[in-house]
């Protein structure tokens, strides 16, 4: 049941989505999700599609995938939907019913923000699909970088992230084999009342925690072992290269920006 | 309780990229009261056998039949197959979460509805059978004790549940050679004298030589070899190639009998080993 988690988890490949420099990819994205706010006609939604087909085709994620991960938001997606309907104030009604009111302009905003909802999701996940979490925190190491001159810790920040992403599936693991040890028991997790079902985390949690800081002892002592001292003078492997690539999807991305903006503003 | 698999096949994350077979068409019969020692190399699908055969895991094809009662047909099953069919996992002391060793092992009874009377004469039991002290020890917190102990106070949570079954994956990794003794001389007084019918899975060849009636071999995800141990461990060559191999008692052997020296063949423990030299050297100065 736990493996069904497909929000932030890395699909390995090597197509041209996967290969682009984790930078330009980050800052594609961030770029994506602020554009989507601008779009006020369902021109500029199609453009969106477009653009994340493209995107989504190029990356050679199956779309059944894509929209698995779709699946656990759905209610959030559903609830926008229905509170925009109905709750949004507008001139041409389509029909009324006891306190509910059913406008044009309503059932516009409604759709819209789903929209929005489901691009955003998409968008972002697809950065996590086609980007290795290692590859991801490098590249925001590196964006991060300016930040160094108000001393804010952007290395440890993003050793953080390196490890936190690196021990989810660990963690994952352990809970799974934890869970199944108590069922083994007769642990039930599956039924029951809110309290109950509550209370049945604690044999699963305690182990949890005890061996998540087991872990995290572990790894310091491991670190330290090898003199790992972080920031200053560290090299590094990787160094991440831009190439022709980067930049055409730089302008591609460039170009919906401007076709958005054209046709929300025009 | 007799436990019959047919044809069992199991593919983890089907329709993903990460799809994996971790069972392939896997069939065979464990008989009531049998001792079966369960061997092969990391990930040749063991863990996952033995998750389905007290529910945890659902197979993806095949069936499987505890007690003549067929596990994966009925669902509801779920709760009467893991009070008789006990799982015990690798590391088992990393479940332990409870405050005290007494409330531990009463997870498991207090999770079948039991009498309180009736959950401490399991928790005694239980421990007894482990070789821990009741009274001293009750009270203790299972986090505060010899990793040995944690490991028996594991063991003990599982067969307070009273199995007929009593699944091992590995119950001896980790420790050192006395708790490593004591923990198999007591699986062995759990299979003689309660009549347990006892799966063991083991790396140590020289264990699984000493204790069980049989071994199950699986390699990549299929089983490779099956039968008494003298008749898997003639298979040297196979099991090698496979990543096993014999107990090392049977390699001295062998190098003697090499050696043109006149002892049995089919020799796999040291107890044996000793019986059988003493006696070729008694034979040559007789003669």
């Amino acid at each position: 049941m736990l493996k069904d988690i497909t929000i932030g988890q890395f699909f390995p490949g090597q197509s041209s989505i996967h290969r682009l420099d984790p930078r330009v990819k980050i800052i594609i994205t961030f770029v994506f999700i602020v554009i989507i706010f601008f779009v006020r006609s369902f021109i500029g939604y199609g453009m969106i599609l477009a653009y994340m087909a493209l995107a989504v085709i190029l990356s050679g994620v199956p779309v059944r995938y894509m929209l698995k991960g779709l699946k656990p938001l759905l209610f959030i997606i559903a609830l926008t939907f229905f509170i925009n309907i109905f709750f949004t104030s507008g001139e041409k009604v389509i029909f009324k019913f006891w306190f509910f009111t059913l406008t044009q302009e309503g059932l516009l905003q409604g759709v819209f923000m789903g929209l929005r909802l489901i691009f955003l999701v998409a968008g972002t996940s697809l950065l996590t699909l086609t980007t290795s979490p290692i590859a991801l925190t490098d590249g925001i190491e590196h964006l991060l970088q300016p930040l160094k001159i108000f001393r804010f810790p952007v290395h440890e920040l993003a050793m953080m992230m390196t490890i936190a992403l690196r021990f989810i599936p660990t963690l994952l693991e352990e809970t799974d084999k934890i869970m199944k040890a108590q069922m083994a028991r007769g642990a039930d997790f599956e039924s029951g009342n809110l309290f109950q079902r509550a209370k049945a985390l604690v044999p699963l949690l305690v182990p949890l925690f005890i061996s998540a800081f087991r872990r995290a002892d572990e790894l310091a002592m491991a670190m330290e072992s090898r003199c790992y001292r972080g920031g200053e003078n560290r090299t590094r492997m990787k160094i991440p290269k831009t190439a022709s690539r980067d930049y055409i999807a730089l302008a591609v991305t460039f170009l919906l920006v401007l076709g958005i903006l054209l046709n929300s503003y025009l | 309780m007799s436990i019959v698999v047919e044809n069992l096949t199991h593919v983890y994350m089907k329709g993903s990229p990460f799809e994996s077979v971790a069972l392939d068409d896997v069939s065979f019969e464990i008989q009531d009261g049998e001792f079966v020692g369960l061997i092969g190399h990391t990930g040749s699908g063991k863990s996952t056998l033995v998750q389905h055969l007290n529910g945890l895991l659902k197979p993806t094809k095949g069936r499987i039949i505890v007690d003549n009662i067929d596990i994966t047909e009925r669902t509801k099953s779920s709760k009467w197959l893991r009070q008789h069919v006990g799982l015990v996992f690798q590391y088992p002391e990393h479940q332990l979460f409870e405050e005290t060793v007494y409330l531990d092992i009463a997870f498991g009874p207090k999770n079948l509805n039991l009498s309180n009377d009736e959950v401490e004469k399991r928790v005694r039991e239980a421990m007894e059978l482990v070789g821990l002290d009741y009274d001293s020890l009750k009270d203790r917190s299972p986090f505060e004790i010899s990793g040995g102990q944690r490991r028996r106070v594991a063991i003990a949570g599982v067969l307070a549940m009273k199995p007929k079954v009593l699944i091992l994956d590995e119950p001896t990794a980790g420790l050192d050679p006395k708790g490593r003794d004591e923990i198999l001389g007591q699986i062995k007084d759990l299979h003689r004298e309660r009549g347990m019918t006892i799966i063991l899975v083991s790396h140590s060849m020289e264990d699984i030589a000493k204790l069980v009636d049989r071994i199950i071999v699986m390699n990549n995800s299929r089983i490779a070899l099956m039968g008494k141990p003298e008749e898997v461990f003639s298979h040297v060559d196979e099991l090698q190639e496979m990543g096993l191999d014999i107990p090392q008692i049977a390699h001295v052997i062998r190098g003697l009998r090499e050696r043109g020296m006149d002892v049995p063949e089919n020799i796999y423990t040291v107890e044996q080993a000793a019986a059988a030299i003493l006696a070729m050297v008694r034979g040559r100065s007789n003669a």
